[in-house]
């Protein structure tokens, strides 16, 4: 077996002879520079000190590799940046030296899944780098795994098995294998992926608004001017106060009052252009109201090609004034706090002047998910609207050629 | 025999003297190399004819990029960015004789990395001060190692200043000048250009730019001893100290933000209602407007100018030869397009450009009109960065490899 196998042998030896003191020598040495990696801030602020820290940190042997993954706990991008570098630079200097990488304290530190997400994420790539076959034979455990990159790997595998069984005639195995790789995914490809195979291959129905936890049901009202984009910093009226009963003046004076709207797309799509016709120069608001199970951390997660703000309960949660440079799922994810009960939204869509034909859309999605991507849905989720039954013309003619010629 | 010995050291010091200065000189610091205008009058000896023998190496990228290769003595340097979400970003260093990996060094994305598909996260071209690499990606992460991989700082310039990106990518490479990083950060919503200290990376000076998406570099003019680092937006051309930030002219009848412009001295040949050339003084006057010819528009590639030609390549991919004392096209020459990447030369004056497609073409201007381009060689790959140049060699890069062609 490789030299990681090996080394796992010794390493149980040399852990159960390892003093506690020469443990807590080391961790005293580490702290301090470790310490000094938490200190970086906005602006370069700390960086002249994380990098004496830095350079005296990676001089440190591999037995340096597990404190530094442990530090990155509660820290932010820019700590868990220099200490991944560090503990990278250190993996690559004990390696290309033919020393041994600890792999047993790296596995362990892995199996934890309280550890920070980022760290666990870096615990399995050097493992991978290690040994390919140990770091394969974890996958298939990952597949609840909080963190999606490691998800993302267990969902490929039965990705994988489930096409095998749909291409062997194995009905029923493949659709149990594909319904797990559904409830585990989280990455946004894989769902469409899996989402395809079951519905056309195995003829399934899968809610992807629910999976996703994209928000179906709004309340719309528009047009309000904005003209020269003036409007993305003019607060209209349902900045002020939500009330479905009033009309108010919206652009060019024409009486505007809230809507109904519900969407039936997959991916949650709020389409200011289907009751208001393709406008130019204009602001629409969208409202709902979400209903949480308890106080909790969530990200609102938007995907929004036309300038934007948003408001939860009330209160600004960030705007960007940017027009037509693109869109996709989660395009900007927003961690907020939800109160237990009743929790409001307001999404403000503006559309500006530009008359080419890939600046038409006036839309957004938005959907409401912890940390990983998984859904998190309100109490009083309404059920996903069905999708209208569209009946083409050609089709219809067909149809009725056939009829004729029976 | 004491004074043989005197002989051979003052020898070597001489000898260490030139050796150290033509060995800087051979350095390709930053994109588009000297003044970030694509020609390097001290880099001697590329090669005239590409093929499989011109091959030195070939080494595998561990994810995309169209940043161009840095090139600090006898290292390489690139930048690449990976996995699902291009959020794993990399700087990769090479072993200019060999192409052998040195060190690597990776780190998560903290800002925005959605891109349009044809560009990617690592779209900016590092730069170096000689001792020192500086990297910036779409996703506005800031990085600065020095040659061996040790890391200095880093910003994450999303996180100080949130708006700040562009859903189609960010592509503005980084210019080095009187002891300041400069970078534009530019878009439509929080779009600024800031002077970065290189020891530690806080801000010498930050000032607001044009809300507008703009893909240019900035590139540096040399007005008598002064240095002035020209920032091109669609207003124009914005020149500053680049120590203070302090503005010194300002040309402001638009300009491209695709194409960047190419400075010789204190001259400046901006993608400007076609081509305009400018002369800049640092007395706070307007430009000059030297002469202006709509009909030598860049495309994508940004132009160049050899000697006493300015050259350009148009959308169709045709590159025109212009005099630069007066606009007067000199001659036109089909090459094989389209062209993400700029045309770059060295002191031979032959011009390097690659295709989208991976042909890469050297084009001799001293050739007959219907012969300019005197050599191909097909990568076989998508190739949207612009090739860097060295003594002997010239080096080009793709989503998935890195090439040495030359000695």
């Amino acid at each position: 077996m490789k030299r990681i196998r090996i080394f796992i042998a010794f390493s149980l030896l040399a852990c159960i002879s390892l003093s506690m003191n020469s443990v807590r020598g080391e961790n005293a040495t580490l702290n301090p520079l470790l310490t000094a990696l938490k200190q970086v801030g906005p602006e370069g602020e700390g960086n002249a000190e994380a990098a004496v820290a830095w350079k005296a940190l990676t001089k440190h042997g591999g037995e340096a590799i597990v404190p530094i993954l442990e530090a990155m706990s509660g820290t932010g991008p820019l700590t868990r940046n220099w200490m991944r570098s560090a503990a990278e630079a250190i993996f690559a200097r004990e390696t290309q030296s033919e020393s041994a990488v600890d792999a047993v304290a790296l596995i362990e530190f892995f199996n934890d899944r309280e550890h920070d997400m980022k760290a666990r994420d870096l615990a399995y790539d050097l493992l991978n780098r290690a040994d390919t076959d140990e770091a394969a034979s974890l996958i298939p455990a990952m597949l609840d795994d909080p963190s999606p990159v490691l998800r993302r790997l267990a969902v490929a595998q039965l990705i994988a098995q489930g096409e095998s069984e749909l291409k062997d005639g194995k009905i029923d195995a493949s659709l149990a294998t594909l319904n797990n790789a559904l409830s585990a995914a989280r990455d946004i490809k894989q769902i469409d992926e899996i989402a395809k195979l079951l519905r056309k291959d195995l003829e399934q129905t899968i809610d992807l608004p629910k999976h996703f936890g994209f928000l179906s049901h709004w309340h719309l009202i528009a047009p309000f001017d904005n003209t020269e984009r003036k409007g993305f910093d003019t607060a209209y009226p349902p900045e002020k106060e939500i009330n479905f009963e009033t009309a108010y003046d919206g652009k060019g004076s024409k009486k505007v009052k809230w809507q109904e709207y519900a969407t039936a797309d997959d991916y949650g799509m709020v389409d200011f252009n289907t009751p208001f016709s393709p406008l130019k120069e204009v602001i629409g608001y969208a409202y709902t109201e979400y209903n949480s199970e308890e106080a909790r951390d969530v990200e609102i997660r938007l995907g929004c090609k036309n300038a934007w703000k948003i408001w939860l309960n009330g209160e600004l949660v960030f705007g960007r004034d940017e027009y037509h440079r693109g869109a996709r799922i989660d395009q900007y994810i927003l961690p907020v706090k939800l109160k237990k009960g009743k929790n409001t939204l307001l999404v403000k869509a503006c559309q500006n002047e530009q008359e080419q034909t890939w600046t038409v859309e006036w839309q957004f999605q938005l959907r409401l998910c912890d940390s990983t991507g998984t859904a998190i849905l309100a109490t009083d989720r309404k059920p996903t609207p069905k999708p209208e039954v569209k009946t083409r013309r050609r089709g219809a003619e067909k149809e009725s050629e056939e009829k004729a010629k029976e | 025999m004491r004074g043989i010995k005197n002989f051979n050291i003052a020898s070597l010091v001489v000898f260490a003297f030139v050796f150290s200065v033509s060995s800087a000189k051979a350095d390709w610091l930053n994109f588009r190399g000297p003044q970030g205008s694509g020609y390097a009058e001290n880099i001697a000896n590329t090669p005239a004819e590409l093929g499989e023998a011109q091959v030195a190496w070939k080494a595998p990228l561990p994810g995309r990029g169209l940043g161009s290769a840095i090139i600090v003595g006898e290292k390489v340097f690139v930048t690449a960015a990976s996995g699902p979400d291009q959020n794993q970003l990399h700087i990769l260093c090479f072993n200019a004789g060999d192409g052998a990996p040195m060190w690597e060094r990776r780190f998560w994305a903290t800002g925005r990395t959605m891109t349009n598909n044809k560009t990617c996260v690592a779209a900016p071209t590092p730069a170096s001060d000689g001792e020192r690499i500086y990297a910036l990606y779409s996703s506005n992460d800031l990085i600065c190692v020095d040659l061996n991989g040790n890391l200095k700082w880093m910003r994450g310039l999303t996180l100080d200043y949130p708006n700040a990106s562009n859903s189609l990518g960010m592509a503005s490479s980084l210019i080095i000048s009187e002891n300041t990083l400069i970078a534009q950060i530019e878009n439509d919503s929080e779009s600024f250009a800031a002077g970065f200290d290189l020891t530690d990376g806080t801000n010498k000076w930050k000032m607001d730019r044009p809300k507008a998406a703009n893909w240019t570099s900035p590139t540096l003019l040399k007005i008598g001893d002064q240095e002035v680092v020209a920032l091109q937006s669609s207003k124009g051309i914005l020149g500053l100290l680049p120590a203070t930030g302090s503005s010194v002219f300002n040309y402001e009848k638009g300009a491209a933000t695709i194409p960047s412009g190419a400075a010789a001295g204190d001259k400046l040949y901006t993608p400007s209602n076609g081509l305009t050339a400018i002369s800049a003084t640092t007395d706070g006057s307007a430009p000059v407007e030297l002469w202006n010819e709509s009909a030598q528009r860049p495309g994508t590639a940004s132009p160049i100018v050899i000697g006493e030609n300015v050259y350009t390549i148009n959308g169709a991919g045709v590159l025109s030869c212009a005099d630069r004392q007066t606009g007067e096209r000199l001659w036109r020459s089909r090459l094989t397009g389209p062209f993400s990447a700029s045309p770059v030369a060295g002191a031979n004056g032959l011009i390097y450009v690659v295709s989208e497609t991976g042909v890469v073409q050297v084009i001799d201007p001293s050739s007959a009109e219907d012969k300019k381009v005197t050599s191909e060689y097909e990568l076989s790959e998508t190739i949207l960065g612009t090739p860097s140049l060295s003594d002997g060699a010239i080096y080009v890069r793709s989503d998935k490899h890195l090439w040495k062609l030359g000695k």
